[in-house]
């Protein structure tokens, strides 16, 4: 298993109330899934209850295709956390996912961490499975397609 | 119906402060810090501190205004205000707030105040140390986005590419504050200049924004006395009227793992016509400009959503030159701001703003009858507020 940062961050979990583990659900299948309004077919992203636009609350969680375009970028240097002190710089994404309304995701930029970044760039999915974290967890990261 | 409005309803009659120091250093425990702030305060507007009979602050303020007014003797507590919201986004709408509480007769003397003490409390910069995570963090920290500067760092990116603006404009604004703090003896940075080669050599901190382009932590309190109108003229010093406050943010700002439909922005879209509607005042007519500068970046668009240049012309406007103190085009950040005087939350920002209508302040601009202050870009709610002499009433 490769994973792009070290270990020891806050592992996610879905909340109490369990909303966005369907989210969480897929993306260990490696189907990326986000939610949809039945009623008036919103895309809506993060994880809500509600549909934004129309205020149904019948979203139904629905597979996106796994490609998308850099919306934004930055270059972490500084480290605000024991794990990653000493790891050096790495490349957080913003990414738009054409395939949903351009919903917005943030991940990692996989490959060299000083590489130029082009917004607007095509980029495709990677699951990243961490199977003997504890607990069990994928992350979404993005490469340049 | 007559117009709703604050525009010359209230006016801050006294300011007051702590030291401040280096974060984690204060001798004194962060609620004596509020305490020393408040009757700073006070004493500059000559009343009995026992007689503030209101308390508005922001940001989760740990500091509980029944124990401050049990502490204090207060004789009667009218009105207790939390602004909800983090980061400095609060400090302009807490202004506002005590305003419309005395305007509006729910209270006569209220106090805006802010204390921090972060050796006491966890540090704003630093990510949080937790085996999980649930919620919008989910999404985020485990990619190594934990920080404010790591939260608002693509926001900037995305408006420096839509617009082509230079790395240049954003060093403006950190000399600037730099310039201004070393006239200023109460500022952290008095006597540490900076100039452009030690900006250009300093580390990033995260790209866009190198070291001098993020804020301070310090420890410290300040406070403002706010009261109706009228009797702010008997007061000893020249009464600082609000002629206008606003906070809020725009259509869906928060929207979770960034999915603002505004996204490069300061949050201002809104809240800025907003606040020149209710006092009547345009972007040419404002005399020096306090911008809350978590980030530089921050300022940057914060300066043009206030309609002080527009995104194309952010390279030519933002020069050193035009920020200084007292001939420049728009002087900022006068002070030093939380760059380099000391970052109180934003409130130092506040109380500068009061300087400069009263013709106190360390760096001053000449014949100030307009005084503004944009507090917390970027977060949401943002807020901001305009001050004006007893000329623009
Ligand atoms: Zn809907």
């Amino acid at each position: 298993m490769t994973r792009y940062l070290p270990e020891g961050l806050a592992i996610p979990v879905p909340e109490s109330d369990g909303l966005s583990q369907p989210y969480w659900d897929g993306v260990a299948a490696e189907r990326l899934m986000v939610q949809r309004c039945q009623n008036c077919q919103t895309w809506v992203w993060g994880p809500e209850w509600i549909c934004h636009s129309c205020h149904s609350f019948d979203l139904a969680w629905t597979e996106v295709a796994p490609k998308a375009r850099i919306y934004s970028w930055e270059r972490v240097w500084h480290p605000v956390h024991p794990a990653l002190k000493g790891h050096g710089p790495y490349i957080i994404v913003l990414v738009e996912l054409p395939g949903a309304d351009n919903i917005r995701m943030i991940g990692n930029l996989l490959g060299d961490p000083k590489q130029d970044v082009p917004i607007g760039g095509s980029v495709e999915a990677v699951f990243e499975h961490h199977k003997s974290a504890n607990p069990p967890h994928t992350l979404v990261q993005w490469r340049l397609a | 119906m007559a117009t709703r409005t604050l525009r010359g309803q209230a006016a801050v009659a006294g300011i007051g402060e702590t030291t401040c120091y280096k974060h984690g250093q204060s001798p004194d425990a962060e609620f004596k810090l509020a305490l020393m702030a408040i009757l700073n305060a006070a004493k500059d507007a000559g009343i009995d501190p026992k007689d503030i009979d209101g308390f508005a602050s922001y940001s989760n303020d740990r500091n509980d205004p029944s124990r401050i007014a049990a502490a204090l003797g207060t004789k009667e507590l009218r009105f207790s205000n939390m602004q909800w919201g983090g980061g400095g986004g609060g400090g302009a709408a807490a202004v506002g707030n005590a305003a419309a509480a005395v305007a509006t007769g729910m209270a006569d003397c209220v106090v805006v105040f802010r204390s921090l003490a972060q050796g006491q409390f966890a540090r704003f910069g630093q990510g949080p140390q937790v085996p999980t995570i649930s919620g919008d963090m989910a999404m985020q920290a485990p990619y190594g986005l934990m920080s404010p500067a790591q939260r608002y760092a693509m926001k900037c990116m995305r408006f420096m590419h839509d617009h082509d603006v230079r790395h240049d404009a954003l060093r403006a604004i950190s000399l600037a504050s730099y310039h201004h703090a070393q006239s200023n003896p109460r500022a952290v940075m008095y006597g540490r200049p900076l100039d452009e080669a030690a900006y250009d050599a300093s580390r990033w901190i995260v790209e866009p924004w190198r070291l001098y382009d993020c804020c301070m932590e310090n420890d410290g309190a300040a406070a403002l006395i706010v009261v109706p109108a009228e009797r702010a003229k008997d007061m000893p010093h020249k009464p600082s009227y609000l002629l206008g406050a606003a906070a809020g943010s725009d259509h869906r700002c928060g929207a979770p793992s960034h999915n603002h439909p505004n996204y490069a922005s300061a949050n201002f879209a809104s809240v800025a016509p907003n606040l020149y509607r209710m006092a009547g005042v345009k972007p040419s007519e404002v005399d020096v400009l306090q911008s809350y500068e978590n980030f530089t970046g921050g300022v940057l668009m914060s300066i043009v959503e206030h309609g002080f240049c527009q995104p194309e012309e952010a390279n030519d406007f933002l020069v050193k030159d035009n920020l200084l103190a007292p001939g420049g085009k728009l002087p900022l950040n006068t002070s030093g701001g939380n760059l380099a005087e000391c970052y109180m939350h934003g409130l130092e920002l506040q109380i500068e703003a009061i300087r400069q209508i009263r013709g106190t302040a360390t760096s001053q601009v000449k014949d100030v009858d307009v005084s503004m202050v944009i507090a917390g870009p970027m977060v949401t709610p943002v807020s901001n507020c305009i001050f004006g002499s007893e000329a623009t009433l």
